[in-house]
């Protein structure tokens, strides 16, 4: 079995031409996808081998994005939709809201729109203004929407291409500061085989505590569990993987052997996923708490200035803080 | 009518027309029979396209037909609502000429993406008038197949269609199947007001740089709910085109073979794979926005009847009594026709069932979510609970 070391943003390209291989209903569309291969090249190399009618230059306009997509949808294809940063993706809110999630629903499930919208999302890369917005919870919040985030290579390999093989509409956010980290990917395992889309894992056992994270944030925990380990405190670190529909059966386990829990996500607090996850956990755990479920997130603000963010952006220091209250309630 | 290929003939550009000043002395009008029932033999576009149409007898008769019938479904709606039978009805009235013309240019093959008040476009491709009002009466959203009739779901959201419809036409261009006379064609369907969504001008970029075989048909009834065209653009609707690189045509659209004329030059030429256009059927909305509107709030009676001087229906009756093909047997027979399918309609309103309340949770996603169906079962326990209890 054929395993190479990628870096994150390769095993999506890569993950992304076996897609086009694969299924000839399956199209890219967005911003600079083609000669250029995507302001982060996830999509480099892609129109040179399968051309300018499956890998698509579009007009600039998200909303002409997601809605010429819809209808493309409904003519059979499987449109793959790039929005180039998180915070370009407010303009084409009401097609995805709207429309995308809405089809299927509404048609009693006659139309289905097996559409895939790839979000590069999240903070750390010292970027201007709206390029490290975390925007998946107005997502998570809408019905009939899927959404998943990887954070290692061989889930970006893996879930980009079950996303595009799925029937349902998926917003598919990609940790964009871990573009550059390499990981292991089986490239040759079937796709059957892989890891399902929609269920969290346990990345790193450990008794002590669970630390439930999702895409970027799930590095920074794995960095705090060996920073807790050298002071003898096992952390057991889940990656959620899929945000809607949550997958917490693995958390519940978690939390019920170690009574203490922490989420962490870069995105405010406020109403943000970690709000739903620590009302579930304590409807489920509640006899098994040693203390509240703690968050740690971005701050109710704005994303801040670049030179400012390694404060806003929870890091090994802000989580290891929270494992110790867990543990001093 | 049959639905096949009623005969018109659109010959492109003429060094010398002969066409007629369209009788409401607007020389940007396309019209073919005036508001007085007398048939123009052809008129000539803004780019010099020359249009003219040849029905037979019968064809006409059929669309005189398809008039009178979708104003009656629609009146028949209206008062279900009135009578509480309807939780709301866009009506189409005063745009059935706009609706049928356009509705029996489309060819089989062809696609058509409707806003929400596209009754008589529905009607002539075919599809049981019955099919939208589950929306209306509130028991379902309106949940069809749109490959099934070549006839997209209601969309509410104004404007949103039309990016779908573009979506949809640069399929059909990906599928090859452009460039010939027995290519595919889409027709996107939408208001004066939906001219100022961000939406409906993505649509016209993306049309005309995918060269997108799509007919914008924009039927201008002169109101946005209370807004007046001025409120919306400051040139005619239909030299918009213009500025995004493909032709435009104003239509009378109260005048069902013009109507018909220049959509079904409009679609060929898109399934020949010359791009899209833009046509703004020059219409009225006589009635209410919805029948949650009172428009004598925002417009003065006398605007209305000098509209209600150029309904579609009085003056295609008046040809066809003029050129006597038509005769009082004809009218009272169409009349009875159109009597009974209201009444069959009415009928089958009455017997739509309540949907079932746990079908709420159906349909979210083709996949399912473990999530919701476990708020499935909550519920359905809930409701359980209920059982044997006088609430």
């Amino acid at each position: 079995m054929a395993t190479e070391t990628l870096t994150l943003g390769k095993a999506l390209n890569t993950g992304l031409r076996r897609a086009l291989e694969n299924d000839p209903k399956v199209v890219i569309m967005g911003e600079d996808v083609g000669k250029l291969g995507g302001v982060f090249r996830i999509t480099d190399g892609l129109q040179k081998d399968f051309g300018d009618q499956r890998v698509i230059d579009t007009p600039l306009a998200e909303s002409g994005i997601i809605g010429t997509a819809v209808g493309l949808a409904i003519r059979g294809y499987r449109p793959v939709c790039e929005i180039q940063f998180d915070g370009f993706v407010y303009p084409a809110y009401d097609q995805i809201v709207s429309q995308v999630a809405k089809m299927h629903y509404r048609s009693q499930g006659k139309v289905r729109i097996p559409m895939v919208i790839r979000i590069p999302f999240g903070g750390g890369i010292g970027a201007v203004e709206h390029h490290s917005e975390s925007p998946e919870a107005y997502f998570a919040h809408t019905a009939g929407l899927k959404v998943v985030s990887c954070a290692n290579p061989q889930d970006a390999y893996s879930m980009i291409q079950q996303a595009i093989a799925s029937d349902d509409p998926i917003v598919f956010l990609e940790p964009k500061r871990r573009y550059w980290e390499k990981g292991p990917v089986e490239l040759d395992a079937p796709l059957d085989a892989a890891y399902p889309l929609h269920s969290a894992r346990v990345v790193r056992p450990g008794a002590d505590a669970t630390v439930l994270a999702y895409g970027p944030m799930v590095r920074t925990c794995l960095d705090a569990a060996t920073a807790a380990a050298e002071d003898g405190r096992e952390l057991e670190v889940i990656d959620l993987r899929t945000l809607s529909p949550l997958d917490l059966g693995t958390a519940y386990e978690s939390v019920k052997r170690t009574g203490r829990c922490v989420v962490v996500h870069e995105a405010p607090g406020n109403l943000g996923l970690g709000s739903e996850i620590a009302a579930r956990i304590t409807e489920e755990c509640f006899y098994s708490l040693e203390s509240p479920v703690l968050r740690v997130t971005g701050f109710d603000t704005p994303y801040p200035a670049s030179r400012v963010e390694e404060e806003y952006l929870p890091d090994l220091d802000r989580v290891l803080d929270a494992v110790d209250r867990t543990f001093g309630w | 009518m049959a639905k096949g290929d009623p005969g018109v003939t659109s010959r492109g550009r003429r060094a010398a027309p002969r066409s007629r000043k369209g009788a409401t002395g607007d020389p940007q009008l396309v019209q073919l029979l005036t508001a007085d029932g007398e048939r123009i033999e052809s008129a000539t576009g803004p780019d010099g396209t020359e249009y003219r149409v040849d029905f037979t007898d019968e064809e006409y008769r059929g669309l005189y037909r398809d008039l009178v019938l979708v104003r009656k479904l629609d009146a028949e709606a209206t008062a279900l609502q009135r009578q509480g039978e309807l939780g709301l009805w866009a009506s189409l009235l005063g745009q059935e000429a706009a609706q049928v013309g356009s509705g029996r240019a489309l060819r089989t093959q062809d696609m058509a993406f409707p806003t929400y008040r596209e009754h008589g476009v529905l009607y002539c491709r075919g599809i049981d008038p019955i099919m939208p009002l589950g929306l209306f009466r509130g028991v379902d959203q309106g949940g069809w197949d749109p490959n099934e009739f070549k006839f997209n779901m209601y969309t509410i959201v104004i404007g949103a269609q039309t990016l779908h419809a573009t979506g949809y036409a640069m399929g059909v261009h990906m599928d090859g199947k452009t460039g010939t006379e027995d290519g595919e064609a889409v027709i996107a369907y939408f208001g004066d007001g939906a001219t100022s969504q961000g939406d409906v001008n993505e649509a016209f970029v993306w049309a005309s740089v995918f060269n997108a075989p799509l007919v914008f048909f924009c039927q201008n009834n002169q109101y946005a709910i209370s807004e007046p065209l001025e409120r919306q653009t400051r040139v005619p609707l239909y030299q918009r085109a213009g500025g995004f690189g493909f032709p435009g045509v104003r239509v009378d659209g109260n005048d069902v073979l013009a109507s018909y004329a220049v959509t079904r030059h409009a679609l060929d030429n898109a399934r020949l794979g010359q791009g899209p256009s833009l046509i703004e059927a020059y219409t009225y909305r006589m009635g209410a926005h919805t029948t949650s509107d009172d428009p004598t709030r925002y417009r003065i009676a006398s605007e209305v009847e000098a509209w209600q001087a150029k309904d579609p229906i009085a003056r295609m009756k008046a040809f066809l009594e003029k050129q006597q093909i038509a005769d009082a047997d004809f009218f009272a027979a169409v009349d009875e026709q159109a009597r009974t399918e209201s009444v069959h309609l009415r009928e089958r309103v009455l017997d739509m069932p309540n949907p079932e309340p746990v079908t709420m949770f159906d349909h979210v996603y083709p996949n399912g979510s473990p999530e919701l169906d476990e708020q499935r079962a909550q519920f359905s326990r809930y409701m359980e609970s209920f059982e044997g209890s006088a609430h």
